[in-house]
């Protein structure tokens, strides 16, 4: 595997970032990633991310945990042991209600958060691909790749500097 | 002190930058314990050997332990778990409710009062296990399939309902506080030194780069949980309620426990968010983000949660004497005048007067009034539980077999012990996660930390106090 190059500019206030981020994709040049320290209303709009699915997700695990428990509970205490307790009927629909909303909830939460951790490559692990470890502090970091005999790095770096990144790096990544 | 808006207090005081709340947060998670901490931790450790002792004893000898006897099958150890589930509820309520809607106050508060939800959840699951005797054999509450044919469990019961609803409620409330920490993780991990300090909060942040793509899905997962954990935490009390409201037992059997229940969790819930926040910002110097304001915000909450509360007591009663059944009429008599009449009194006292003085501008705003005030509400929400379960179980519909209910040294034991247990998973808490949320605090920074944030902050204010703005340097 060949290894990769990439341009880090560095942006200190989140504005600037924002204008940055339009003036350099109206440029023409391809952001490869933009890295944060905290979430950034309206950073979606300009960087073009796609509205997640992840609601979908949700919903659908919801809707199966339902299925399952309201299953369960009219399999169980309806056909497969039929006993009147309490005087109730086997299938005692308004008694099932707390265990079909609670495996609801169950489902839904914990179905989306994997499919989260899944969709994002996030697990546990000793190694971790950050590109310059001050995004996790106080500045913002936008990478854009270099590929060989196509970009002009000293284009990038101009580009970046005039939008306003205090600083310029260069980092290969294996 | 410059304010941003002239009507909004700030959030967060002292002229801080992004940089200075890493620094401030990530501090303690970083330095040596200090005395104090060690100090606490080993007094937390000694309640949590009580803990170990009592269960010892319980599981040894067997359930004969502890005080309840024929009549009173359920008392102390009832009573300790609905009080610690209570607890568990404010958490969930800053982090799910006020995320839903928009009160950026819980931003510094949430991460704490999430951990405190978990360790209450923790204490509050030890009692009903333990009372099973053999909790070995606490798997027979799930629906498995079994040995002795395929009997089922009586999802009928909501004995039962309390199994989902707390073990859905506990996990789900981990997720949500784990989801929210592994960002601050990676902040600790890229900021470490020590080899091991690295390789742990690398394990723990799960990779977390902070790129844009997974913090707008994050966001889109937080409101999502936000949104199905608010259900949950009102389900959850209110499921616990239907262990009494639906026996038949004088002084149970009302349907104005579910409302009234989860308003008491809320209320004790949040008295104990502000007893350890109140300590926290002491001993770690979180002076400038846990605030004033915020401790006004959550005493807002209790004046509130407390009058309900207040008002539900008193619709009991005259609901009681409505009725005209002259069952639940004695029933609660008896609580009021009968040989329990302290503990009835005492959560009166501490639940309807005590948090009535907040609405004194002056007291809500007083740190010292407000640290007693929530240690009433504490006391006064135990006493609630105990009135609730011991003076309608103590005497029934039957006069001969009525008794007294006397807790054995064990009885006390375990619950003095969950304590321990709570206050030393807080403690290791507080030293090795941050304790505020930082990125979380970072996203309000600029519209309320009460400084403009294109001054300079040093400049503008605060000329006394050093504001670190050294770059560290990196590989």
């Amino acid at each position: 595997m060949t290894n990769k190059k990439f341009i880090l500019g560095v942006f200190e206030e989140e504005e600037v970032l924002l204008q940055a981020i339009e003036n350099i994709r109206a440029a023409g040049t391809k952001i490869y990633e933009v890295f944060t320290p905290f979430p950034i209303h309206g950073i979606d709009d300009v960087l073009g991310i796609k509205r997640s699915r992840l609601p979908i997700a949700a919903f659908l695990y919801g809707c199966a945990g339902l299925a399952f428990a309201l299953w369960m509970q009219i399999y169980m205490l309806g056909f497969d042991w039929p006993m009147i307790i309490g005087g109730k009927p086997h299938v005692a629909l308004p008694a099932f209600i707390p265990v079909s909303f609670e495996l609801t909830v169950f489902c839904t939460a914990h179905g989306m958060v994997l499919t989260f951790l899944i969709i994002c490559g996030l697990y546990p692990r000793l190694k971790v691909p950050v590109f310059d470890v001050r995004s996790t502090d106080d500045k913002f970091v936008m990478a854009i790749e270099v590929k060989d005999g196509v970009t002009d790095v000293n284009k990038v770096n101009d580009l970046l500097r005039s939008n306003g990144a205090v600083e310029v790096n260069e980092k290969e990544v294996v | 002190m410059q304010h941003v808006s002239p009507i909004r207090e700030p959030l967060v005081t002292g002229g801080k930058t992004y940089h200075d709340i890493t620094e401030d947060i990530s501090r303690q998670v970083e330095a040596k314990p200090n005395i104090r901490w060690a100090l606490a931790l080993a007094v937390s450790l000694f309640f949590l050997g009580i803990f170990i002792y009592s269960v010892y004893r319980t599981l040894w000898y067997g359930i004969g332990e502890w005080g309840l006897n024929k009549t009173v099958g359920w008392a102390w150890d009832i009573t300790n778990f609905v009080w610690w589930v209570g607890i568990g509820h404010a958490g969930t309520l800053i982090s799910a409710i006020l995320l839903l809607f928009r009160q950026k106050w819980r931003n510094s508060i949430n991460r704490a009062a999430e951990a405190m939800t978990i360790f209450a959840v923790i204490c509050a699951a030890m009692f009903p296990v333990l009372h099973m005797g053999r909790p070995w054999l606490a798997y027979w509450v799930l629906p498995l399939p079994n040995t002795f044919g395929s009997l089922w469990v009586n999802f009928n019961s909501p004995l039962l309902w309390d199994v989902f609803a707390i073990s859905t409620y506990f996990t789900v409330s981990l997720v949500f506080w784990y989801l929210g920490l592994v960002p601050d993780f990676a902040t600790i991990r890229d900021r470490a030194t020590g080899p091991i300090a690295r390789r742990a909060y690398a394990l723990l942040s799960l990779g977390w780069t902070g790129s844009a793509k997974h913090w707008s899905r994050y966001e889109t997962v937080s409101l999502i949980l936000a949104g199905v954990s608010t259900p949950l935490v009102l389900s959850v009390h209110t499921i616990v309620s239907m262990d009494f409201a639906t026996a038949v037992i004088p002084g149970w059997h009302t349907t104005i426990f579910p409302p009234y229940f989860v308003a008491g969790a809320i209320f004790s819930g949040f008295a104990m968010v502000l007893t350890l926040m109140i300590i926290t910002r002491d001993v770690f110097f979180l002076k400038d983000y846990i605030t004033l304001e915020h401790i006004e915000s959550m005493n807002k909450i209790i004046i509130l949660t407390g009058s309900i509360v207040g008002i539900a007591y008193i619709t009991e009663f005259f609901i009681a004497w409505y009725s005209g059944v002259e069952y639940e009429q004695y029933a609660f008599i008896n609580r009021a005048t009968g040989p329990y009449w302290w503990a009835y009194w005492s959560m009166m006292t501490c639940n309807v007067i005590t948090p009535q003085l907040f609405w004194v501008r002056k007291i809500r705003r007083s740190i010292v009034a407000t640290f007693i005030i929530t240690i009433f509400v504490n006391i006064g929400m135990w006493f609630e539980r105990f009135v609730i379960i011991v003076t309608s179980l103590h005497r029934d519909y039957l006069p001969s077999s009525w008794v007294m209910f006397y807790p054995t040294k064990i009885d006390v034991g375990i619950y003095v012990g969950t304590l321990g247990l709570f206050f030393t998973l807080f403690l290791l808490f507080a030293k090795y996660f941050p304790v505020i949320n930082m990125f979380e605090v970072k996203t309000i920074l600029k519209s309320s930390s009460g400084v403009p944030h294109t001054l300079e902050p040093e400049k503008s204010m605060h000329a006394t106090t050093p504001v670190t703005h050294q770059n560290r340097h990196h590989d």
